[in-house]
């Protein structure tokens, strides 16, 4: 197979205006004969179910929460960037382009980042437009700030709940198509497969979650906006419900998955306390703008402090060890997210590690409140502060936080081209569900920026290219390949009701998430992920003699969706492994320890690794193929990474 | 920890339902409510029980997804929602009872899991600016004092749990709906629909059954958002004006 990424010729600046010309457009009077699908509505899917909503297209939006105002999106905290340089310091498209592929460590396509770049400018007009009340200076104009080491302030926010008011606006231009009859909303509905008909996306089965009933959607055309594949590692910072099975059972009909090893760990969230832990809380990068990171230098003392024996503000100057600021003296507290989280891991293996798991670490603001005092500081973070007291039940202006990483983000995903379609005819896939745009590292306050361009401003585009290229005739839900999806469905289904084992799905769910934590989480070596490899094959088998799914499929059955979404972590698990274990080198987010420079840093093998890993299915059990797509770096100058 | 749990348990829309009493000996003071739930699940599954359903889904007190009703209070004891509550603010050898949202508009589904979707249909009856995507001012060409914005920002952290509802005797949603009338009325973008839109979102308000409010503030003490009354009298405002210089028919 030929991947063609479909980047238009021409100079980097140039390519989108060109290409937006040259697509074909479908006449305004002809867009109510196409049908297209919209599955998920985050941040992504609910601007481009609104989007084409307006332009006259017949939308059918999904989401499995009870609302579209729920989506995972929800809670991204921080900010979104965009390249408007009101602060006049020097930001531009050309900077963010160049940053985002810097950051993403030279592994991302230069294309689609500047577009990326280029489009950013008009989604904070856009949202602006809706009502989303961003902050503002005195004056009346929009706030912004830096945010995760950029050199330029170019983040804007929302308080703390940016994300929250995006997906706000977001959901009420989609409720606005809903009122105007353009987009059919169906809420607790779960996608659980794709169907083709002659080699096109033509349709979904999904999962009715209240009554059980399996329905199938025929369209001229399929988006996956359905978000990240964190949750594979049981714990994460993502929402519970987040998981893979829509893009999963994508990829077995064919669409290619692109580097599912690019995984971002976060440094700042607050550590496990117990068995009984669900998930993880993010707390905002920007606290170690203030936050000093440190452990114990000596083992003995962390020992005391996990059994409560000594408290960290008894313990002296000279016995901490502030460990990023020794290592990377230049950069300090802020290196880069993946940096931080390694290094964390490093002093707990060390066994210098706090807290009674002996996984966190120290983040001090002793310092920056004898420096600005508290009420400065509690101007700046004081929600963060309450929101961590409320979960541990320490005060952080009085003890240092304890924090550890945590898995964050996907950067792998669906392989898509330019115009956003996968390599299967007719199927797209936008936002975190798609690997386009981060490489192997995704710069802070991106992730909303994308999941918006790509919904917004190009999906409409690009969509159009290939409807108008497609015939109106509607594929009838009684074809047999629906008839043939919906069977497929039932059967697997059946076969996890069937089963009635001894193990429930959270059993196995975490006992995956630790595999993957284990050995194909912030470090990992060749020895280790092919243990991992052979320790997910026996659970998987285990998985499906023995998991334990209650009730019937005519009912909302809770354990039923978790076990069908667990089913197919414990297959894309492997083979983030497999992709794990194919890249040899380090880069971004994912460090191999076989490839570091002298000083312990990442260290990238630009000869053999400039390439995007794209993987094909090729039935049950059997390897994965890979393809691969050379990146092409003509405008930025490929370096290695140093925060020294 | 030993805990009590009296739990509502309804099969689905049509059965009538009731509680069931479960005791739970080793909680944790730093789990949260919901995490509790996650054990007492794991151990009714293993004696092969259907497990409680409830909703939940970003467990940061974002999404609005969790909705129990604690002890006689939405989201139990604190003023934040289920999921940021620990069972540290309980004591050991507390029994507590918990229920779905009662409220007309939010029929019971299973167990703890209500419909909210009257919710959805009040926004869509007027709760949005009508601007499509692309052609619109650069973002900073219209300045908003700060004071605005920032209250502005107040009225639109709403959650959309429904705690309110499920707080007020009436199951009144005026909170709700006052919350997003007045993020559109305070900001210059909302104000060409802003008569149009109180009295639409009005109306559906009312079509999907929610009760009268009787200003007694139960639903602002109970917001996890602490969403203010200020709200509610400035819809009563806005609804009066539009009212009386109708755009619509
Ligand atoms: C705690 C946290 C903080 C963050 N902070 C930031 C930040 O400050 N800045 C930033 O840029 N990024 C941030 N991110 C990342 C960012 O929030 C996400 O990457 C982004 O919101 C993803 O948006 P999305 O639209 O692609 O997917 P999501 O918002 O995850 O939406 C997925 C949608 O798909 C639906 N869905 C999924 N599977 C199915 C199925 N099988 N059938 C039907 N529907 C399905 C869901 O119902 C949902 O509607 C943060 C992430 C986390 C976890
Ligand atoms: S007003 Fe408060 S209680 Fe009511 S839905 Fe919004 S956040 Fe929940
Ligand atoms: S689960 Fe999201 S607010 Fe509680």
């Amino acid at each position: 197979m030929k991947l063609d990424s479909k980047i238009p010729e021409g100079p980097i600046a140039e390519k989108w205006s060109k290409h937006k010309f040259n697509v074909k457009l479908v006449n305004p009077a002809n867009k109510r004969k196409y049908d297209i699908i919209v599955v998920g509505t985050g941040l992504a899917g609910a601007s481009a179910a609104a989007s084409f909503g307006e332009l006259g297209y017949n939308v059918k939006a999904f989401c499995f929460q009870d609302s579209p105002r729920r989506a995972h999106s929800i809670a991204a905290q921080g900010g979104i960037n965009a390249a408007k340089n009101y602060q006049n310091d020097g930001d531009s498209i050309f900077r963010l382009f160049y940053d985002t592929v810097k950051g993403g460590d030279y592994r991302s396509r230069e294309g689609n980042v500047y577009r990326l770049a280029e489009v950013s400018v008009d989604i904070i007009d856009q949202c602006v437009a809706q009502g989303v009340p961003f902050a503002r200076e005195y004056g009346g104009l929009l706030a912004n700030r830096s945010f995760g080491g950029a050199q330029v302030s170019r983040t804007f926010y929302a308080r703390g709940q940016t994300g929250q008011q995006l997906l706000l606006g977001a959901y009420s231009a989609l409720s606005r198509q809903v009122s105007n009859g353009k987009v059919k909303m169906y809420t607790r509905s779960e996608m659980l497969d794709l169907v083709m008909v002659d080699g096109k996306a033509r349709g979904i089965v999904t999962r009715n979650l209240i009554t059980g009933e399996i329905e199938s959607h025929s369209a001229h055309a399929v988006v996956l906006a359905t978000g990240g594949y964190g949750n594979v590692f049981y714990l994460s910072t993502n929402a519970m419900g987040s998981n893979a099975t829509a893009a999963w059972r994508a990829h077995k009909k064919g669409a290619l998955f692109a580097n599912p090893c690019y995984t971002q760990i976060h440094p700042t969230c607050i550590p496990v306390s117990g068995d009984h832990q669900s998930k993880l809380t993010l707390m905002s990068e920007s606290l170690r703008n203030d936050g000093r990171v440190w452990v114990p230098k000596d083992k003995a003392d962390s020992e005391k402090i996990r059994k409560g024996q000594l408290k960290p503000t008894d313990l002296p100057e000279d016995k901490r060890d502030y460990y990023l600021e020794r290592r990377y003296p230049s950069f300090g507290n802020l290196v880069p997210r993946d940096v931080a989280s390694r290094n964390a891991k490093y002093v707990c293996d060390e066994g210098r590690g706090v807290s009674t798991t002996g996984l966190a670490v120290y983040l001090d603001f002793a310092d920056a409140i004898k420096r600005d005092g508290r009420a400065a500081i509690e101007g700046k973070y004081g929600n963060l502060f309450d929101m961590y007291q409320q979960i541990t039940g320490d005060n952080p202006y009085e003890t240092p936080m304890k924090i550890y990483p945590a898995v964050h983000y996907t950067m792998g995903g669906l392989w898509v081209d330019y115009n956003l379609m996968t390599n299967v005819d007719g199927l797209y896939a936008i936002g975190e569900a798609n690997f386009s745009d981060h490489g192997a590292n995704r710069l802070g306050a991106s992730a909303l920026m994308q999941g918006l361009a790509d919904g917004y401003f190009v999906i409409p585009y690009t969509i159009g290219d290939y409807l108008a290229k497609m015939p109106y005739d509607k594929v009838s839900t009684d074809h047999e390949a629906f008839k043939e999806a919906e069977s497929r469905v039932k059967e697997i289904n059946d076969k996890l009701l069937r089963i009635k084992g001894n193990r429930t799905v959270d059993e196995f769910h975490k006992a995956l998430g630790h595999i993957m934590w284990e050995y194909c989480g912030m470090s990992r070596n060749e020895e280790g992920l092919k243990k991992a490899k052979t320790e997910i094959q026996k659970l998987r088998k285990e998985f499906w003699e023995d998991v334990n799914v209650l009730g019937t499929n005519e009912e909302l059955n809770q354990s039923l969706e978790k076990a069908n979404r667990v089913a197919d972590f414990l297959e894309l698990g492997e083979l983030m492994v497999e992709d794990a274990l194919n890249r040899s080198e380090s880069c971004g987010g994912h460090f191999r320890e076989e490839s570091q420079t002298e000083e312990g840093e990442a260290k990238r093998k630009d000869d053999e690794f400039s390439y995007v890993a794209a993987w094909e299915y090729k039935g049950p059990e059997a390897p994965e193929e890979l393809h691969k797509e050379d990146l092409v770096f003509e405008n930025v100058k490929l370096t290695q990474r140093s925060y020294k | 920890m030993k805990i009590t749990l009296k739990v509502w348990r309804q099969k689905n829309a049509q059965d009538k339902g009731g509680f069931k009493t479960y005791q739970l000996d080793d909680v944790s003071p730093d789990m949260s409510f919901l995490e509790m739930f996650d054990v007492l699940n794991e151990q009714i599954l293993k004696k092969g029980e259907d497990p409680v359903h409830f909703d939940h889904d970003c467990r940061e007190g974002i999404c609005g997804t969790c909705s129990m009703y604690i002890n006689g209070k939405p989201h139990g004891p604190k003023q934040t929602t289920t999921c940021q509550l620990h069972m540290r603010s309980f004591s050991d050898g507390d029994t507590i009872v918990v229920e779905p949202w009662r409220a007309q508009a939010f029929p019971v589904v299973k167990d703890l899991v209500v419909n909210r979707s009257s919710f959805d249909r009040v926004i869509q009856a007027g709760g949005y600016v009508s601007v499509n995507t692309g052609g619109v001012p650069d973002a900073n060409e219209i300045p908003i004092p700060k004071k605005i914005a920032d209250e502005a920002f107040d009225s639109a952290t709403c959650i959309g749990c429904g705690a309110c509802v499920a707080a007020c005797k009436n199951a009144s949603a005026m909170l709700f709906v006052s919350a997003k009338v007045s993020q559109l009325a305070m900001l210059p973008q909302g104000q060409v629909e802003r008569k149009t839109r109180v009295e639409k979102m009005v109306a559906q308000m009312d079509e999907e059954g929610f009760g009268a409010c009787s200003n007694t503030g139960a639903c602002s003490a109970e917001c996890p958002k602490e969403i203010s009354l200020e709200n509610i009298a400035r819809l009563n405002r806005e609804y009066l004006k539009a009212k009386s210089s109708s755009d619509n028919v």
